[in-house]
């Protein structure tokens, strides 16, 4: 399996995995990899809270993390668009990569990250003294765009992108949490995708949901994947087997296991893995 | 409790509470009740009475002058020829110079101490701040009169003069005393209360906003503007207010600096008197009833602009949420 890359300390584990793998990909597959993550450690303070994860991220796929509270799979995922650095005293060792440009190399503006990698969060959060409109479009205007036809394209786009056009196209005016809950989220994608990013962080998107808004969500999430990677953040472990491509299982701060979801929640190599899969601890 | 073990501890409970609990008595429920009342009563009261003290105290000026009172600017005791307009206007003007003054740097301060301050200048300049809070006003008073003046007609002003002359507001002689330094020194005074309060209002700000803005790429300065300042302006405006009704009543240090004549003029270094300086200074030499009762009428006036600014102050606001929201992109 070529997107099988593991973190485990244990040696028979990794020669295990090693015999598993087959050999890295050859350059003329490129864009296989959005972010290739080596060696990545982070520390809050003292607190190491993420401990040596090597992870190569597939492009145009949906990669779930998953794991017990504070394992680490938040931080893990806020480190692919330097989000962590917003709490004091972090410190960051190893690389991350995204489409091969070191995103921690001293000349990145963390800003210039976060434009190429977009985020969804736990609570959808709409700018509230804004409208749908102006929620959608804030990030165009921040990157200087100011040609109205181009926003008002964009604005659709976006909108439809995140399958929300057709409830709001007539009330554009209208404050953003005016919405429900479910549409708030899809709000929040679109304003993720209208700044074109290459990537779409989630994380937990759907924990704050009902049923009928996180089915919507998910449906969402698959269709984004054409065009779009995908790394979401899941407590759910059946959204992860119904959503992702891939999974990673995160538990105190290292990476247990990675691989197809298909292989990880059929046939998983590590007892850890499965027994949190299987609900006996989590 | 395991689930066996559950009903059968429920059925008992009924007869075992009722055997070892009486009813509660609700003679302390009320007891704290009323006596909670009495005491937001007695606020009340103590307003009305207030209001009703002034007005007694002040109508037989109130029928003397009527309407006029509020309209003439002639402050003539031994004549016997009250009009509050100068003061009226000296307490305006001295407060709006205040407003323009602190409420820029007060916010500033506070977006500086919430979103960009690193941690370790944060207490240290919060505990600054709120010392100048507790600065009496007469101190601050007698810095304004030895300090403060004497710089501000050596440098400042004549720089004020020089660039802004040709405006009605940067003319005539400096003197020091005038209104600009009473706007100044209650800006001063008022800097603390709508810091601290700023500062309140904008680490209340969820967390959830600013990150919603730096995942789109926002520098900080873009966080602080589309997600921490927008999202508080409502609450901004109240602490604006509250500064607002300091300064109006303000009193001490500003009777020290602003000159303390009744007059009505354009130029900024013009000396200047407010209702709260006038009640001060002069409420000692008032040696005939009438004088006395015209002060009174001027302390009426002062509750009265207070009262009046705080309503308009909350109409304003309300107009703020209704259209703040109706902006659209299209």
């Amino acid at each position: 399996m070529v997107n099988l890359l593991m973190a485990n300390p244990d040696p028979t584990v990794a020669e295990r995995v090693e015999r598993d793998t087959e050999p890295a990909p050859s350059p003329e597959h490129a864009p296989l990899y959005t972010f290739q993550v080596k060696n990545l450690s982070v520390w809050y303070g003292e607190k190491r809270a993420i401990d040596d994860v090597t992870l190569h991220i597939a492009s145009n796929a949906v990669t779930a993390i998953i794991g017990p509270s504070g394992c680490g799979k938040s931080t893990f995922l806020r480190c692919l668009n330097r989000m962590h650095e917003l709490v004091p005293k972090t410190r960051v060792e190893g690389t991350v990569l995204l489409q091969g440009d070191d995103l921690y190399s001293n000349s990145v503006d963390p800003a210039i990250v976060r434009r190429r990698v977009g985020m969804v969060f736990q609570k959808s959060n709409p700018f509230p003294t804004m409208s749908i409109g102006e929620n959608v479009v804030i990030g165009l205007r921040l990157n200087g765009v100011r040609n109205q036809k181009f926003l008002n394209e964009r604005l659709e786009k976006s909108l439809r992108m995140a399958a929300l056009w057709d409830e709001v196209k007539d009330d554009l005016h209208k404050p953003g949490t005016s919405l429900s809950g479910g549409q708030q989220q899809r709000l929040c994608i679109a304003r993720a995708l209208a700044v074109e990013p290459e990537v779409i962080l989630m994380d937990e998107p759907c924990s704050a949901l009902d049923p009928i808004a996180t089915a919507k969500i998910e449906e969402l999430i698959h269709e984004l994947k054409a065009q779009y990677t995908i790394v979401t953040v899941t407590h759910n472990m059946q959204q992860a087997g119904r959503v992702s491509d891939y999974t990673a299982f995160f538990y105190l701060g290292r990476l247990i296991e990675f691989g197809p979801t298909t292989k990880i929640f059929t046939n998983p190599s590590q007892r850890q893995t499965e027994d949190y899969i299987t609900g006996r601890f989590g | 409790m395991d689930a066996i073990s559950g009903p059968a501890i429920a059925a008992a409970e009924p007869q075992s509470a009722r055997r070892v609990m009486t009813p509660p008595s609700r003679f302390g429920d009320r007891a704290f009740e009323w006596l909670t009342l009495a005491m937001a009563m007695a606020v009340v009261v103590l307003v009305i009475l207030l209001g009703w003290e002034l007005c007694r105290g002040s109508s037989p000026a109130i029928r003397k002058f009527g309407f006029h009172f509020l309209t003439t600017s002639t402050w003539d005791p031994v004549a016997e020829q009250f009009g509050a307009l100068p003061f009226i206007y000296g307490t305006l003007v001295s407060s709006l110079i205040a407003l323009l003054l602190a409420v820029p740097l007060s916010i500033a301060t506070a977006a500086y101490l919430t979103e960009l301050a690193p941690l370790w200048i944060r207490q240290p300049l919060v505990s600054l701040i709120e010392m100048l809070a507790a600065i009496p006003s007469v101190i601050l008073g007698l810095w304004g009169i030895f300090v403060m003046i004497p710089w501000l007609r050596d440098y400042p002003f004549p720089l004020l003069k020089r660039v802004f002359g040709w405006t009605p507001f940067f003319t005539g002689p400096i003197y020091g005393t005038s209104m600009l330094a009473g706007g100044i020194i209650i800006a001063i005074m008022i800097l603390p209360i709508i810091t601290s309060v700023s500062r309140e209002i904008l680490r209340s700000v969820p967390n959830l906003q600013r990150e919603a803005a730096y995942a789109l790429g926002a520098t900080r300065w873009e966080v602080t503007r589309i997600a921490v300042l927008s999202y508080a302006k409502k609450g901004l405006f109240g602490a604006v207010i509250l500064g607002l009704g300091r300064a109006l009543g303000e009193t001490m240090a500003v009777t020290m600096v602003i000159g303390n004549t009744p007059q009505i003029a354009a130029s900024l270094f013009k000396p200047g008197y407010t209702l709260a300086s006038v009640i001060a200074n002069e409420f000692t030499e008032a040696t005939t009833d009438l004088y006395l009762q015209a002060l009174f009428e001027i302390g009426l006036v002062l509750l009265g602009t207070t009262i009046l600014a705080n309503l308009l102050a909350q109409a304003l606001l309300q107009t703020m949420s209704t259209t703040s929201t109706t902006r659209a992109v299209q």
